[in-house]
């Protein structure tokens, strides 16, 4: 997505010295709620029409996950686990809304090799820019919540964007105005935490001896944070990692080439000749320029 | 709702049972989500599948579809045999202390109450009714311990249904069982209230009438009846479902709940006489005997100058009907070829009333099909082959349709009324498209266009065409703001203060404050008696946009018309106990000041009335309280007995005898393809997905990308054991038809063990067609049997018997 925001940017891809934001922004967080979420949906579909996302219309599967995954056209969904609690004994019904965390620490800009195409704002929304994606797919790798889609159509990344361009004009996202329960809310990062920590003495009043609020310390917090009825086990929500950190790869290459400059390139010049070597050069076969062609035909 | 959305908030205790608030009314479920943030609320959810509401409860507890009833007795029995209801409530605001006649019996091993006539499947209802006093008024005992007063025959009533009893019946297990009874017993001391929630989940059945006056039997042992946060609260479906009943569209009522003229009452006189509502104790106020002054006023709003006192108001221009003419029996005489004309306007018949197969017959038909709807419906497209989805050959169908476009809600202005029973105003936001016109315009068009041919060419009654009042603005096109002016009523005549007669009330012309001004001599005008007040000189009080809530307690009286008299708790009298003082602090809401009635709302009461009048708080009743026997008001009883759906898996366990409503109307052909357990093992039942609305969202396109496809759900148990793969295809089917969907195996369903036998559930959302942007589908009522309550007539889309098997593969796409 485009941004408008090149005065706040606090952190920008694949560049060494970001310039420094001409103003600080309040630092914002989405807080989704798990044990006041109904899972209808009503977040997604608000989310598609403020995008203006329309996926294929699908099937299903088993599940009531529909779309089944996310997408270049679904930036949200939500994931719904069936599970029997061996403390009580009672079938429990998590259903957790999935989409990009904003990590203040985030994977998929620290992976990509783009400059400028994903940027980090001094409200902490981690937002990609899609003229200067280059669709290389690593940050698919370097996120930690195995986030971003790339699309088939364009051959860039797509994410949830916070609606970071709501936010810029003093506006909720558009997921949380749609929420009818207060599941989701936004504010100050500040004023999130301070609202969740209320919510899980709520949960613990009713028995939710583990309650609490996931800001995974792994990559920094996130500015969508989840209040959760078993905290300790964040994993029973389809997967939430229990302890999400950027991959060690991620690591060692950003901090080799942050820390040392000509071994930084050496090493960079490594990567590209095995990259060279393992995936062969970056070419553009006659059948995938008749597929790109086709599938943007049959887009329309 | 007896009281409002907003009011939930109040709720200490919130039962959601017969209903999936979180799923089909998840805007109005923030409030449930607010009493337990803000009020420490705990959430109680009795439902066969473990839902959306489930998720967010802090007590499930399973039941099997259908057995509501016997579960709420059971809870009853609970409170009665352990004490803990609220016992002055009972006494003074209940008919606990009436004697009933000597006649009236119930036999147990029967399942029958004395008056049962089995060939015409009806009662003589003459033996329930209280003992009449030399004094004219109903006999009490306020010791309630007359082994004949309501009181003693209820605690008799109930006596079977044990915690044992109900584990048998509804399969639910006793500790649970007994948790939810412990929780919902903690409110029936007047310091806490809990709401009672429901939906189609409780009128979709062949006794559903029954299943919610046992809930409001319920409420009023608690003392949760016209408290904040209390109520039965039915949940309505379409946003303006309530309006349609409201405005009396429904088949037996007429606009205000006012009675249909019958072919008994030729005359006005007749009609009124069976309508005299004496008072049944000194002193009661009996509201319902201004019945006449909404009659007449009807009546004027109908016909205008042409109704006269000397010709009754034109009553004789009204049809009057023999029997009742709701869905299933209009769908039953078209399907004998008895009706051959048929107009649906918003409705989707094919899709919506049970047995598509006995439908898509009745509509074939048909001579001539209008729909005048938004969108394309199945109805209008009943005779178009869509394969194995709609299999019909077209050539052989001799049915003329005509398909007229409306607008939908957003290209048209009007009022909306919503479950709290409050009429918001919407204004229009777009222009309809191509040739669409608002259904007010169709049918003055088609109004003014048979009247022309009435007065050109006569006809064998032209009268009561003709004598309708149609002087709008625009007869074309009568305005929304035009009708609901119509619907408050108005002064016909300068209207003197009855107390003084030098004192004008109303000016000839002018709009009345509210329905204490109508008359019953043809001097005013109101075409819905309880939308009286809406629009009154003081303008259009619908389109009051004022969230103030000066006592926090959710009332906004100043937001929107709440019917009737913009009063948001309805009975809110009982907020107080007889001496006129708050029965708690805490749920404080209506009381006596000395001199009135005095509080956040509008008292449901005579304003000046004192409490040493002893007029009771339930005025719309004779008695003045509320009726825990019932009277000869129900078709199957004074008192709620559990019957078994008229497909059931288990024979009724209380009288095998009659297992069934012995009330139920079963038409000829019908009764006949109910099916049993040894062919069709499984209980059905069909539900909403909070992803749909109805047979409408189907056609837009973000909704079919958040649930594209119908499906049914099953058990890991049932799945494993018939050889269903998650995702897969099956087929189920009922004596009527037969289906195909995708599994969705889940441990949502319950495996239930009834009377010691495995119970298995199939789970089936209704929303799918084939006309739309979702898959084709079939359509749940290719299954459901063609049977309704016996007091309603809603059918028995809740629980009925089919069988499943797994297929290699799915339906072929036509």
């Amino acid at each position: 997505m485009a941004t408008l925001q090149s005065l706040d940017l606090k952190r920008r891809s694949a560049t060494a010295g970001t310039p420094p934001a001409a103003r600080q922004t309040l630092e914002v967080s989405k807080l989704i709620d798990i044990s006041k979420c109904i899972g209808c949906k009503a977040c997604q579909v608000a989310c598609m029409e403020w995008n203006d996302l329309r996926a294929e219309v699908g099937e299903v599967h088993g599940y009531y996950d529909n779309p089944g995954d996310l997408s270049p056209s679904t930036w949200t969904m939500m994931r719904y686990t069936e599970r029997d609690n061996p403390d009580t004994g009672d079938l429990e019904w998590l259903i957790r809304k999935d989409g990009c965390m904003h990590c203040s620490d985030p994977g998929c800009l620290k992976a990509c090799p783009s400059p400028g195409a994903i940027v980090q704002y001094s409200n902490g929304i981690v937002d990609f820019v899609s003229e200067n994606c280059i669709g290389c797919g690593y940050c698919v790798k370097g996120c930690p919540f195995n986030i971003p889609r790339i699309s088939q159509t364009d051959n860039k990344a797509y994410k949830c964007t916070l609606c970071s361009d709501r936010v810029a004009v003093g506006q909720a996202p558009a997921c949380v105005k749609a929420c009818p329960t207060q599941a989701l809310v936004f504010g100050s990062k500040e004023d999130m935490i301070v609202h969740a920590q209320g919510r899980v003495a709520d949960l613990k009043s009713r028995g939710y001896k583990n309650a609490g609020l996931y800001d995974p310390p792994g990559v920094g917090g996130t500015h969508v944070m989840y209040v959760l009825h078993h905290a300790d086990q964040p994993q029973l929500y389809a997967g939430l990692p229990n302890q999400p950190r950027i991959s060690p790869l991620v690591e060692l290459w950003k901090g080799a080439a942050k820390n040392v400059g000509l071994i930084g390139i050496g090493f960079a010049a490594f990567f590209g000749f095995m990259h060279y070597v393992v995936n062969g050069p970056n070419r553009v076969s006659k059948e995938d320029e008749e597929a790109a062609v086709k599938l943007k035909e049959g887009g329309k | 709702m007896t009281n409002s959305w907003t009011d939930i908030k109040n709720a200490d205790l919130v039962l959601i049972m017969g209903g999936n608030a979180a799923e089909a009314h998840p805007c109005g479920f923030k409030w449930v989500a607010e009493a337990k943030a803000h009020k420490g609320a705990k959430l109680l959810v009795v439902d066969p599948r473990f839902t959306r509401s489930a998720a967010v409860s802090d007590l499930y507890c399973p039941i099997r579809a259908g057995t509501d009833t016997a579960y709420l007795l059971g809870i009853i029995n609970y409170l009665l045999s352990t004490g803990k209801y609220h016992a002055d409530y009972v006494k003074h605001f209940t008919n606990a202390a009436y004697i009933v006649k000597d006649e009236f019996a119930f036999n147990a091993e029967e399942g029958l109450y004395s008056g049962y006539n089995a060939e015409k499947r009806s009662y003589d209802r003459a033996s329930w009714d209280y003992e009449m006093g030399e004094d004219g008024f109903a006999v009490r005992d306020m010791t309630l311990e007359h082994p004949r007063s309501v009181f003693q025959l209820l605690k008799q009533h109930v006596a079977r249904y044990t915690p044992e009893m109900v584990e048998r019946i509804c399969g639910s297990p006793k500790e649970k069982f007994l948790k939810v009874c412990e929780h919902v017993a903690s409110t029936g001391n007047g310091e806490k209230s809990m709401t009672i929630m429901y939906a189609l989940g409780w009128t979709q059945h062949s006794y559903g009438s029954q299943t919610i006056r046992t809930a409001a039997m319920l409420q009023l042992m608690l003392g949760n009846m016209g408290v904040p946060g209390g109520g039965v609260n039915a949940l309505r479906g379409h946003s303006n479902v309530q309006g349609l009943t409201d405005i009396g569209l429904l088949s037996q009522s007429t606009p205000g709940y006012l009675g249909m003229p019958r072919d008994a009452e030729p005359t006005l006189s007749a009609h009124l006489g069976n309508r005299n509502f004496r008072p049944l104790q000194a002193n009661q106020i009996s509201y319902w005997q201004n019945y006449g002054k909404f009659y007449v006023s009807l009546l004027k709003a109908m016909y205008g100058k042409a109704a006269t006192a000397e010709n009754e108001f034109g009553y004789a221009w009204l049809p009057k009907v023999d029997l009742s003419y709701d869905a299933l029996h209009q769908f039953d005489l078209m399907h004998q070829g008895k009706i051959n004309g048929y107009v649906c306007q918003g409705f989707n018949p094919l899709l919506s009333v049970p047995n598509k197969g006995k439908m898509r017959a009745a509509l074939s038909k048909l001579k001539f099909l209008v729909s005048i709807d938004p969108l394309e419906t199945e109805t209008a497209r009943f005779w178009e082959n869509h394969g194995e989805f709609n299999d019909i050959d077209s050539a052989k169908v001799q049915t003329e349709v005509f398909m007229l476009p409306a607008t939908c809600f957003a290209e048209d202005e009007g009022s909306f009324t919503n479950s709290s029973r409050t009429l918001n105003w919407r204004w229009k936001a777009a222009d309809g498209p191509g040739e669409a016109r608002t259904d007010t315009v169709i049918i003055a068009d088609l109004f003014l266009r048979i009247r022309d041919l009435y007065a050109k060419e006569g006809g064998a009654a032209p009268e009561p065409i003709m004598s309708v009042d149609w002087t709008y603005i625009k007869p074309s096109d009568p305005s929304p703001d035009e009708l609901l002016r119509e619907m408050n009523g108005k002064a016909l005549v300068d209207l003197k203060d009855p107390a003084d007669p030098t004192k004008i009330l109303r000016r000839a012309g002018e709009q009345v404050d509210g329905f204490a001004q109508l008359r019953d001599d043809g001097s005013t005008m109101c075409a819905c008696w309880i939308y009286s007040g809406a629009y009154t000189e003081a303008g259009n009080l619908t389109a009051r946009r004022d969230a103030s809530d000066p006592s926090g307690l959710g009332v906004h009286p100043k937001w929107g018309f709440t019917w009737p008299a913009n009063r948001r708790i309805l009975y809110n009298r009982a907020s107080a106990d007889p001496s006129g003082k708050p029965w708690s602090v805490k749920k404080q809401y209506i009381h006596w000041n000395g001199s009135r009635w005095v509080g956040p709302d509008v008292p449901d009461f005579v304003p000046t009335s004192a409490p040493e009048k002893s007029a009771g708080p339930f005025i719309m009743n004779p008695e003045g309280v509320s009726r825990l026997f019932a009277r000869k008001l129900m078709a199957e009883g004074p008192f709620p007995e559990h019957y078994e759906p008229f497909e059931s898996p288990v024979t009724n366990v209380l009288h095998p005898k009659t297992p069934t409503n012995p009330a139920a109307r079963v038409f000829k052909g019908d009764m006949e393809v109910f099916g049993g357990v040894k062919d069709f093992p499984y209980v059905a039942t069909t539900y909403r997905l909070v992803e749909h609305f109805h047979y409408w969202t189907k056609h837009a396109k973000l909704n079919a990308i958040i649930q594209p496809e119908f499906f049914v759900e099953i058990s890991p148990e049932l799945a494993k054991e018939k050889g269903v793969k998650n995702g897969g295809w099956v087929r189920v089917f009922s004596n009527r038809g037969s289906v195909k969907a995708k599994a969705v195996v889940t441990k949502r369903i319950p495996v239930l063990t009834v009377d010691g036998k495995k119970v298995h559930t199939v789970g089936m959302p209704i929303h799918f067609g084939f006309v739309g942007e979702t898959k084709k589908s079939f359509g749940v009522n290719t299954l459901t049997p063609f049977v309704g309550d016996a007091n309603t007539q809603t059918p028995e889309y809740k629980a009925f018997l089919v069988d499943i098997e797994p297929l290699s593969s799915g339906p072929a796409i036509s």
